[in-house]
């Protein structure tokens, strides 16, 4: 299968009083048609900015430095900001996390979608209308016919964020960004959104870009996963290479801080102290204050992404063919 | 096997008055005990009145019935409670959920830690106060640069970290922390619970934790209930009911729970809860004692639901 959307070598700066930010650093990615891609980090790590700006919806200080962005063959980072209108919704839609923020609450439901059918769909207003109520009854939304008229404050956030998700996919994108849309929500929505939109991909084929901070989410959804950690993209391979086999000291971290499902003894483990400033990002591997295996080089050099098998690469010089062979902690052995 | 009692909740009922028609019974009728040493975790959906249960604790709101005894103290009466609003406040204290409206914008980091240690007139000396507050930041892992920072200049964890730290600066016995680690990144959450596990064995911390991470409550609870509109439908010790949960809805609860782990996520199966079992006739409305320590709402007849 071909890749339908390249990321490559992307770099993206936010311009402050301080001086220049750089929130994403030289990310490199591809998503193939029906695919998920996870990318799973901490906040500010860069995560919810990497897809902004694919979408090109950066804050007016944020500018894409280098790289490019392709879908379908065409560099979307050339385009002209009224081509850019012409791809977003269309080609590429967007979720995010809080459903009220999206949705205006002086229109009605089916307005809000029809809107978005109109504005890139040269069709009837009934026509739009007929295709909206489909939309909701997609989305999971009950009596269709009567909710159309009904205000966002009539809805609770599970069914705000069914109804976003009707706008986001009325006009058959082949990619859908979603930026952690389910934080906001219980857990029990939370199950029921993450298999709606599992069960959409199965209908439609879409490909979906899924931001989390969350493994059991991730695990839920993605069929690869990409790890972020200061703005760099530090490991990328399939869920079962990040859950089973990973290689980055920060993957290790974030999965021994989970409590383990069989056990409840002794204390979790953390990564000890904090992300960096990306203001003043450290010489060498911006996670190597923080990482118990750090190697000398790790403070000198940036380790490059280096290639574990066909779908898994982790950039940390503990893969490199000289370094010192470590153990990875305990649950991980053995795999 | 704990046996003090620290606190005493007795047929708790908090209601809103909306509109003249409209009464939200917030909290409906629950009662429950929580140990000295242990760590109660409730759990829930948003709106089953978890954290309600919490502000009526402490007397955000003016219970509408029931009794609330701390240490065999009558709390929840308006007299008694402005009588021993000190020793209340010394040793009872509440972490917020929402870290923005809970700190006072207007104060640095380091005045609204040391707050509540100049009211109780704990430390004489200005370096031994300074002392304390360092010390409790470094306990919830801040750098000592935030502490001439104001709440807005901290991002969403640091600020909730604030909170616990203010919390945590009176050394109170009871604790109740409503959703204290919902807005902290994984790791941060790690350092929070490892903190709140450790305090709990070294000074016999006693705490209400109040959330919807049913993974992270398994861990760190030794009892939990489990409350859905209003009511505590269940509880038991963590091992028992998650071992053998009974009521419908924590069933369908517990299927909810998204594992960490790619393989067996796939063979999850939901159950949906259905509102209409275990809740028809009035003389069942009440918990039933199951097993030893194992309560459960509603009609429980053998095994089965009717």
């Amino acid at each position: 299968m071909s890749n339908l959307l390249e990321v490559n070598h992307l770099a993206v700066s936010f311009s402050t009083e301080e001086g220049e930010v750089q929130v994403v650093r030289d990310v490199s990615f591809s998503l193939k048609k029906g695919e998920t891609l996870a990318i799973l980090g901490e906040s500010g790590c860069g995560k919810s900015v990497l897809c902004k700006s694919i979408l090109r919806i950066l804050p007016e200080n944020g500018s894409i430095k280098s790289g490019e962005v392709i879908l379908n063959g065409e560099n979307m980072t050339k385009l002209s900001p009224k081509s850019m209108d012409r791809v977003r919704g269309k080609e590429i839609s967007m979720i995010f996390q809080d459903p009220m923020t999206l949705l205006n609450p002086t229109i009605t439901i089916g307005k809000q979608i029809m809107e978005a059918v109109l504005i890139h769909q040269k069709i009837s207003k009934s026509a739009a209308k007929k295709k909206s109520i489909e939309l909701m009854e997609l989305v999971g939304l009950d009596d269709a016919e009567n909710r159309h008229a009904q205000y966002p404050h009539h809805f609770s956030g599970g069914m705000r964020q069914r109804s976003v998700i009707a706008i986001a996919l009325a006009c058959n994108p082949k990619v859908l960004i979603a930026d952690e849309p389910t934080t906001a929500l219980d857990v029990t929505i939370q199950a029921q959104i993450l298999e709606l939109i599992q069960e959409i991909q199965a209908k439609t084929g879409i490909s979906i870009i899924f931001i989390t901070h969350d493994l059991g989410v991730a695990a839920q959804l993605a069929q690869r996963i990409a790890v972020m950690y200061a703005g760099k993209i530090v490991e990328i391979g399939t869920a079962q290479d990040i859950f089973y086999d990973p290689r980055h000291p920060y993957t290790w971290g974030l999965m021994s801080s989970l409590p383990k499902i069989d056990s409840d003894e002794g204390l979790l483990n953390c990564i000890s102290g904090m992300p960096p400033n990306l203001l003043h990002l450290p010489r060498g591997d911006a996670f190597a204050q923080r990482n118990k295996y750090a190697l000398k080089i790790d403070y000198l050099a940036e380790p490059p992404m280096f290639k574990i098998s066909a779908t898994h690469s982790a950039a940390t010089w503990l893969l490199h063919q000289d370094a010192p062979k470590v153990q990875p902690p305990v649950r991980f052995q053995g795999l | 096997m704990k046996t003090e009692k620290l606190l005493e909740v007795k047929n708790l009922k908090q209601y809103f008055k909306l509109a003249r028609n409209t009464l939200i019974k917030a909290v409906d009728d629950i009662s429950f005990d929580i140990y000295k040493g242990e760590i109660l975790g409730l759990v829930g959906e948003s709106g089953s009145g978890k954290s309600t249960t919490g502000r009526s604790i402490i007397n955000i709101y003016q219970p509408t019935g029931g009794e609330i005894y701390y240490r065999g103290k009558l709390i929840s009466d308006p007299k008694t409670y402005r009588a021993e609003k000190t020793f209340i406040y010394r040793n009872m204290q509440i972490i917020f959920q929402d870290s923005t409206s809970s700190l006072n914008s207007r104060m640095t980091v380091k005045e609204i830690i040391e707050e509540p240690l100049i009211i109780q007139k704990l430390y004489k000396k200005k370096e031994e106060r300074s002392e304390k507050v360092y010390e409790l930041l470094n306990l919830v892992g801040l750098d000592k640069i935030y502490l001439d920072h104001y709440p807005y200049e901290c991002s969403g964890g640091q600020r909730q970290r604030v909170g616990i730290a203010r919390a945590l600066s009176l050394d109170p016995e009871f604790i109740i922390a409503d959703e204290p680690i919902a807005s902290l990144d994984v790791s941060i959450q790690a350092q929070i619970i490892n903190l709140f596990k450790k305090l709990q064995h070294e000074n016999g911390l006693t705490c209400l934790f109040i959330s919807h991470d049913l993974a992270m409550v398994r861990y760190v609870c030794d009892r939990v209930g489990v409350m859905y509109h209003g009511k505590i439908v269940e509880l038991a010790e963590t091992k028992e009911l998650y071992r053998n949960p009974i009521h419908p809805y924590t069933k369908a609860l517990f299927s909810s729970i998204l594992v960490p782990d790619p393989d067996s996520a796939r063979e999850r199966i939901r159950i949906k809860h259905n509102l209409s079992i275990g809740a028809n006739s009035e003389e069942n409305n009440r918990l039933f004692e199951v097993s030893e320590g194992h309560f459960v709402y509603g009609c429980y007849r053998g095994r089965n639901f009717i």
